[in-house]
This record gives structure tokens, C-alpha cells and sequence, in this order.
């Protein structure tokens, strides 16, 4: 039963993005629509990724510093594996698990506010694909802009174990320095904003269908912003370790 | 004129289907003020949704001056739907727009006009639903009665062939109903729209009913206008009619003076 249940989401999800994509009624609208959601989405959101990625960043530097403390390590250890961590796994999928909680509950509870209300009604009584209209903007919005503030993750985690170098002297700011510079492997920069497109699209596209078939009142709209998060995250989890193993190995 | 023939509709109810509307018949005239009516739960909805589209009918035709809905493709329908104008229960104006914002959007997406023209027509239909200088508000900003009738001004701004009213008067007081009963009455004969009412709302029966259709429990109950309405002997309309202690005045008064067309004022 949870299994036909599973697979009928998963149908009715295929067939939303279906009528997602389309050709926009009128393109002037949409690209209103499309850097409104850029900004609302992603521009909106650079507060928190810059006080959440330069504590992570510090405390990444604190940890790894108690942790290695060996004499068998060089010392530039610390940076360097810092900007492992950051590179490979937080700027991009811990950042995308922590926006999710944001935008996604943003995108399915405003859809979901406007299915209840009946104004999704209002745009296909008007002869407008209301899903195109709505989610289109969104999901090539957010994946437009998450790369970029995947990069700004990155610089602001690294400045963040810098911050706490310079603070604490924990470890020597040279040592740092030179230990985020060494051995550095540009193709995990492609790989995080590779995997943030997939997480954009996750994210944007599941919030959006979860508040487009909601039916009911506030409730459920609250019910489906849960869903979208939990959701989301789980795709996250599950496109990440394929990503990784198709991307790193 | 629409014209729905034999429209079956049923849903899914856990396991089993459960049947709404069970073969109504009913037209629609152009010009006039067409009322549905009937009890909450009757079906009344659903057959608004079905005939706009919203709802694909199990079985029957719904014919848009001979054009059947049914037997669209998209694009006819999408066509179709530029000539449909909608008042819904609860306004379903969009929170991020004004209410220039809200009216123009139809224009900005479906006609050819320039941005200039646009707001001059906006304009003319805020100012015909008396919202002048409400136009920079939000939805939120704005009474129910108001909410009303920027909805209405959204609806009639592409000069609809058609216009469906979703229960208009809920959530009003009766004054402010009697407004938007005699805007929509007003708005209706001016252009000459097909304008389709779904109300449970007596007031708005005897005051604009031009031609009534009464659902009851998924058929069609009765049909005719506000003058015959009095004098029919269809219960279950009967029963729906005199709720109100004031239609059981009406009645009454009736009833003693004889059957007359002409309605007393209530004090």
C-alpha cells in the first residue's frame, strides 16, 4: 500500500513537471517572475549563508585542529582538510539540507496559500497554465542562482576558519593560509555548484509540487511545507551519495 | 447562451465513488442574470466547476453557444477561457498584486494593448466597481465588499462573453450584498454577459434572479424566475425558499392577501 502510495507521488511529481515546462504565456512576465525569484529566493538568502558558513568554517578549523593534533600530521593539515570538508560536502549539500528548511517551506506554502485561496483557480479559469506560470519561475530561479551562493558558502567558510586563526591562534594564520592553498583540486569546486544544480532543482521543483496539490485549508498547507522540507532533504541525502560516487570515483 | 445537457459527476470516496450531480439539464441565457441555488452540498459548485472547466463531467455537454467544452483540445480551451470571467468565493485576488496590479494582469497577459492602454481600461473598471482610489491598496488592505469588487473589475477587464460568480455574497452583510448583487446585475446587462450565479443567498434570488436553477441533491430541482418562484409547489424548493423567518413572512402575507406579484418591503 505505502509502495503504490509512493509511486503514485512519484507520477503525479512526473506529471507536474510535465506541465511545468512549457513555453510561458508571455515571456516579459516571466522574466519578471524569474528575477523576482532570484532575488527572493537567492539573494534574500545570503544573510544566512553568511552567518551560518562562517561559524561552520570556524568551528571545522576548531574540530579538525583537536582532532589531528598529531605529530605525524603537518600542521597545514588543518587548513587543507577544512577546505576539503568545505568543498566537497558543506558548501553545497549541508548548505542545500539548511536552505531547503527556508526556501522550500517559502515556495510550498506560498503555492500552497495561493491553491487554497483560489487563485491558482483564478489563473487556469484565466486559460493560464498556472503550474508554468508559478514553479517555473521558481525552479530555473533557484538554480540559476544556488551556484552562486555556493561560492559565496565556500569563501565565507574558509574566512570563517581565517576569523578564528587570527582570533584564537589555534593555528599559525600563515600555516592556515597556506594548508587551504595546498594540493588544491580545482574539479571540486565544479563538483559542488555540479551537485547545487541538482540540489536547486530538488528543492524548488518538490516544494512547488507539494503547495500545488494541496487541498484543504491552513493546515494542510502547513502539513505540505513540512513535507516539502522532509522531502526535499531526503533527496537531498540520496542524490548526494550517487552524485558523489558518479562524480569522485 | 450555455447550455448544459445530462452533466453526471462523481468522485472518488475511499474505496467507492460517490455520485454529485446526476444528469442536469439547464441553460443559460445571454443578457441575464442566471442563478443557481440550492443547499450547501447540493452539488451547486460542482456544477459551476464542471461547466468553467475546472471539472471534466463524467458524462454530458456543456455548450458555449454550440461549442462543447468537453470536446476541447487545449488550445480551444485556453481560447475559450479568454472569454470567461470569474468571481470566486473568496475573491482569489493574487496578495502580491494592488489593485491596478490585479486588474491589469489579465490585460498584460492576454491582450495586445499597450502598457498605457492597459491601465486606461484598468482604470475604466475600477472606477465602473467604484474602487477609485483604492487602486495602489493590497488585497489585504481591503474590506470584503471591496475585495468583491476588485475581483469583479479583475473579471470584466478582458470584456468577458461570460461571467461565473462563486457564492458572491458570502461573508457580507446584507447591504454590501445588495451592492455587489446590483453591480453584478448592472455589469450583466450593460455588456450583455452570460453571467452565471451560485448562491445560497434569498436576497440575491429575489433581487436580481432573472432565470433560477435549483439543485437539489445532484438534480435539477426547479427552474424559472424570481416572480414564479413564490408560486410553484416544488417542496423541496419550498423548503429551501422559507427558511428565513422573513420569507415565512412573506409567505404568509401572501398567503392571506391572495397570491400577488407584488412583494411587500419588510420593516
Amino acid at each position: 500500500m505505502m509502495l503504490f502510495k509512493a509511486l503514485n507521488g512519484f507520477g503525479e511529481y512526473c506529471q507536474f513537471l510535465w506541465t511545468t515546462f512549457g513555453v510561458p504565456e508571455k515571456w516579459r512576465e516571466f522574466f519578471k517572475r524569474y528575477t523576482n525569484e532570484i532575488y527572493k529566493l537567492g539573494i534574500d538568502s545570503i544573510p544566512l549563508i553568511l552567518i551560518v558558513s562562517v561559524f561552520i568554517g570556524a568551528l571545522c578549523t576548531i574540530l579538525i585542529k583537536l582532532n589531528i593534533n598529531n605529530p605525524m600530521l603537518p600542521r597545514y593539515a588543518v587548513g587543507m582538510t577544512t577546505r576539503e570538508i568545505i568543498l566537497l560536502e558543506f558548501s553545497s549539500s549541508i548548505l542545500c539540507l539548511i536552505l531547503s528548511g527556508k526556501i522550500g517551506s517559502n515556495i510550498a506554502s506560498e503555492i500552497g496559500t495561493m491553491r487554497v485561496t483560489e487563485q491558482i483557480d483564478a489563473l487556469d479559469i484565466m486559460g493560464i497554465n498556472s503550474a508554468n506560470f508559478l514553479a517555473m519561475p521558481k525552479i530555473l530561479g533557484l538554480i540559476t542562482i544556488l551556484p552562486v551562493l555556493v561560492i559565496i558558502c565556500m569563501f565565507t567558510s574558509l574566512l570563517g576558519g581565517y576569523g578564528v586563526c587570527v582570533l584564537t591562534g589555534i593555528v599559525d594564520v600563515d600555516t592556515y593560509l597556506y594548508g587551504i592553498q595546498t594540493m588544491f583540486i580545482e574539479w571540486y569546486v565544479w563538483f559542488a555548484l555540479i551537485k547545487s544544480l541538482f540540489f536547486a532543482f530538488i528543492i524548488s521543483s518538490i516544494s512547488a509540487y507539494y503547495g500545488y496539490t494541496v487541498s484543504g485549508g491552513s493546515v494542510e498547507v502547513g502539513k505540505a511545507s513540512t513535507n516539502a522540507v522532509v522531502m526535499s532533504n531526503i533527496m537531498i541525502l540520496v542524490v548526494d551519495v550517487i552524485l558523489t560516487k558518479l562524480l569522485l570515483q | 447562451m450555455i447550455e448544459v445537457k445530462n452533466i453526471k459527476k462523481s468522485f472518488q470516496d475511499g474505496d467507492s465513488m460517490r455520485q454529485v450531480l446526476f444528469g442536469i439539464n439547464a441553460k443559460f441565457y445571454d443578457g441575464k442574470t442566471n442563478l443557481i441555488i440550492g443547499q450547501s452540498g447540493s452539488g451547486k459548485t460542482v456544477l459551476v466547476k464542471n461547466i468553467v472547466g475546472l471539472f471534466q463531467p463524467d458524462e454530458g455537454e456543456i455548450l458555449y453557444d454550440g461549442r462543447d467544452i468537453t470536446k476541447m483540445d487545449k488550445k480551444q480551451l485556453k481560447e475559450l477561457r479568454k472569454e470567461i470571467g470569474m468571481l470566486f468565493q473568496g475573491s482569489a485576488l493574487f496578495d502580491s498584486e494592488t489593485v491596478m496590479g490585479n486588474v491589469m494582469f489579465p490585460l498584460k497577459m492576454f491582450s495586445s494593448m499597450t502598457p498605457e492602454e492597459q491601465m486606461e481600461r484598468a482604470q475604466f473598471c475600477i472606477d465602473r466597481v467604484n474602487l477609485t482610489g483604492s487602486e495602489n491598496k493590497f488585497p489585504s488592505e481591503l474590506s470584503g465588499g471591496m475585495q468583491k469588487r476588485a475581483a469583479i473589475a479583475r473579471a470584466i477587464a478582458l470584456n468577458p462573453k461570460y461571467l461565473f460568480c462563486d457564492e458572491p455574497n458570502s461573508g457580507l452583510d446584507p447591504k454590501t450584498s445588495i451592492v455587489i448583487d446590483e453591480l453584478l446585475s448592472d455589469i450583466t446587462h450593460e455588456y450583455g454577459i452570460t453571467t452565471i450565479i451560485n448562491t445560497h443567498d434569498m436576497n440575491s434570488v429575489m433581487g436580481i434572479g432573472e432565470n433560477i436553477i435549483f439543485v437539489n441533491k445532484g438534480h435539477l430541482g426547479w427552474n424559472g424566475t424570481k416572480e414564479e418562484i413564490y408560486d410553484q409547489d416544488n417542496d423541496d424548493l419550498n423548503n429551501f425558499v422559507y427558511a428565513t423567518d422573513l420569507f415565512r413572512d412573506v409567505r404568509k402575507y401572501r398567503l392571506v392577501h391572495g397570491y400577488t406579484r407584488t412583494i411587500p418591503e419588510h420593516k
